[in-house]
């Protein structure tokens, strides 16, 4: 018997010197790029808080604050047509994906102009149309669903790849194990990407998880697993890359671990009784919007003047996506039993 | 249609001809399931068909339901046309998330703009012996699912044309095949031909009690109808053939003229579909031509035994049939 062994997706000896090179070969654009969806989706969610607290967003909400590197980290990898399938703490792909931040704010607020036109609100984002197949609200629910995304594609020889991201808390469902052990024997063109914010509502990654890392996890479906910092977005995006390209490659299904932390609480509810203060104010130490921030600078790729204007454009994106979505009409409770069913 | 074409052939084969004539016609239908390809399927209804379509649209999965019914959603939702094999409907238990809240709901919660062209095949109901957890009959749960239809065929006929429409149809359609009517025979044409869904069929026109099945309590109550005859109750056998979307103008038009209904299912009776049929007929004009209470027949509020005489009793058989629609028809006399 050979023995079984974690396979990294990527060389770890890589990583270091890779991350300055990325700094270097990736156009300057894509770097800016990456740096303004960072933002956007840090003052997208900041201001979706704020629209709840004023009573204009119903329901709850999954803020990813704190997060944002290894959205953005993963799908700036992606080719445009390639796709993604997340869950309810899904609005940094979203934005990463390219969403219409309009259109996005407008399903927030339950307007008809949201992309599903108020019937999904913040947990059910989808944007067909860009490759975003959809959060699903039902922890863990989508990577089942996302075998069968990468199953057409490889049946209709397509390149494109699925990235299927979800959290810690999904890792023990039955149906994470189904859905691994299908796409590996299949090799099927997706990565799975688990980002580790280290607490499942309540529940310690930690203490919840037999196994750490929780890429080890890997092994048991003989693919590639690799735990990568997910508060740096270049690290990311390097063994994302990796993934990807085995994926695209027809190598099949890979597993990264995103390891990082959510800064807000599970829900609207959570009173972050389970977890200190002091760890919180600690992780906001590793922001990784500051951090790539700091070291675009310190390689010369931006300058402070130009990632100034980059957050304050993605402010201002915010601001103007906000007024807009206020501006559009509630639908209507009308024949709403039409919609249910396809023609 | 040219009577030439059309064989008696069994529901099992008429559902088989209705897959492979799918798949001969669109690429983007294919099966996936448990034991469908070299073993041809639990109950041999794919038996034959890897030869012709290969592994990639015969694709054997794992023990899996979950996943199975996942890689079914996705793939609609790519446009694919999945049809997966639920070797025994009880199994469907495993594979309820998917099927509820994935494949149900996508189309509504994201705003219409997607849809899930699905279907899953689903061998139901007792009478092999296979006992609590083998053999039940759980439609109900999906007919109270918006964004499922449901569909319950009774005869060959009804199994290739409807399964034909549940392919193209561009919704998640739960198909229950009855294990008893896999064997039973039936005219079907050799062409490909497909039924809408929504259509009762009736059966046997009768003026006196009017029979709502489905399934293979349609050939029970074609019999049972045949004794009352004899008897001078002449029963009209309504075959509801898809469960949503309901004909229910077929069930008032039925129960209008009659005056009397007797609704019949093999499933438990609490919580059933008949308590659905119940509320329909109670709701409609056809309340106003009652002569007499509706009466619902159905399975046991037990789980299906095992031992031959105790799973007959659990649900609704011929003798039982005749006994509630004769008492049924002499009511309010």
């Amino acid at each position: 018997m050979e023995e079984i062994v974690l396979r990294p997706v990527l060389d770890p000896a890589v990583i270091s010197h890779g991350r300055q090179q990325l700094l270097h070969t990736l156009p300057k654009e894509r770097l800016a790029w990456m740096l303004q969806k960072m933002c956007e989706i840090r003052y997208f969610e900041e201001k979706a808080e704020e629209l709840y607290t004023r009573g204009l967003v119903h329901g709850t909400m999954h803020l990813s604050i704190g997060q944002e590197a290894s959205s953005v980290g993963s799908i700036a990898v992606l080719r445009p047509d390639d796709l993604i399938i997340h869950h309810h703490r899904g609005h940094g792909h979203t934005i990463a994906k390219g969403a219409d931040l309009k259109l996005m704010m407008a399903e927030f607020l339950g307007k008809e102009c949201g992309y599903c036109r108020g019937r999904g609100g913040s947990m059910h984002i989808a944007d067909i149309a860009g490759g975003n197949l959809g959060a699903t609200g039902v922890v863990g629910s989508g990577i089942p669903t996302a075998v069968g995304i990468a199953l057409a594609l490889q049946m209709r020889r397509s390149t494109q790849v699925l990235l299927a991201f979800f959290g810690d808390g999904a890792v023990n469902l039955g149906e994470f194990h189904e859905a691994l052990n299908m796409a590996a024997i299949w090799k099927l063109p997706v990565v799975f990407i688990c980002e580790n914010n280290q607490y499942g509502m309540s529940g310690p990654a930690r203490t919840m998880c037999a196994v750490q890392p929780l890429s080890v996890r890997a092994v048991a479906y003989n693919m590639p697993g690799q735990t990568v910092d997910g508060n740096d977005v270049l690290e990311v995006y390097q063994v994302v890359q990796a993934a990807v390209e085995r994926a695209r490659g027809g190598e099949g299904p890979s597993f990264v671990e995103t390891y990082t932390y959510r800064w807000r609480g599970h829900s609207k509810s959570d009173r972050n009784v389970y977890r200190t203060q002091a760890e919180i104010e600690e992780w906001k130490q590793r922001c990784p919007i500051a951090r790539f921030k700091q070291v675009l600078v310190e390689a010369g790729a931006l300058t402070a003047t130009e990632i100034e204007a980059i957050d304050a454009q993605a402010k201002a994106n915010i601001e103007r996506a906000t007024e807009e979505a206020l501006a559009c009409p509630e639908p209507s409770p009308e024949n709403l039993e039409a919609e249910v069913y396809a023609p | 249609m040219s009577e030439a074409t059309v064989r008696e052939i069994t529901y099992l084969e008429a559902v088989r001809e209705a897959l492979i004539q799918e798949m001969r016609r669109d690429p983007n239908v294919f099966l996936l399931g448990e034991d469908i390809g070299v073993y041809g399927g639990a109950f041999g209804v794919t038996r034959g068909m890897l030869e012709e379509f290969g592994p990639e649209r015969v694709r054997d999965t794992p023990i899996s339901e979950a996943a199975i019914a996942g890689a079914a959603t996705g793939a609609a939702l790519m446009g694919m046309r999945p049809v997966m094999e639920i070797m025994f409907m009880d199994f469907i238990t495993i594979a309820m998330n998917q099927l509820v809240n994935q494949a149900a709901k996508i189309r509504f919660m994201f705003g219409g703009k997607a849809s899930i062209p699905m279907v899953i095949r689903a061998p139901a109901g007792s009478g092999t012996g296979a006992a609590a957890q083998h053999c039940q009959s759980l439609e109900a749960w999906f007919v109270h699912v918006p964004g499922i239809k449901v569909v319950a065929p009774a005869v060959p006929y009804d199994a290739k044309g409807l399964l034909v429409t549940a392919i193209r149809d561009n919704n998640p359609v739960l198909f229950m095949e009855h294990k008893l009517l896999y064997r039973t025979k039936g005219p079907v044409p050799e062409e490909l031909y497909s039924i809408p869904l929504g259509q009762a069929a009736v059966r046997r026109e009768g003026h006196d009690v009017t029979i709502l099945a489905y399934s293979v309590m349609v050939p029970r109550a074609l019999e049972a109808a045949d004794q009352l005859s004899q008897e001078g109750i002449e029963a009209e056998v309504v075959d509801l053939r898809t469960l949503k979307p309901l004909d229910q103008a077929t069930i008032v038009a039925s129960v209008s003229k009659t005056g009397r209904v007797l609704i019949v299912h093999e499933a438990p009776r609490t919580g059933g579909l008949g308590g659905e049929l119940t509320a329909v007929v109670a709701e409609s004009e056809a309340f106003d031509y009652l002569d007499a209470p509706i009466r619902r027949l159905a399975g046991r509020d037990i789980p299906i035994p095992y031992n031959r005489t105790l799973e007959r009793a659990a649900v609704p058989q011929v003798e039982d049939i005749v006994a509630a629609a004769r008492e049924l028809a002499r009511e309010g006399r």
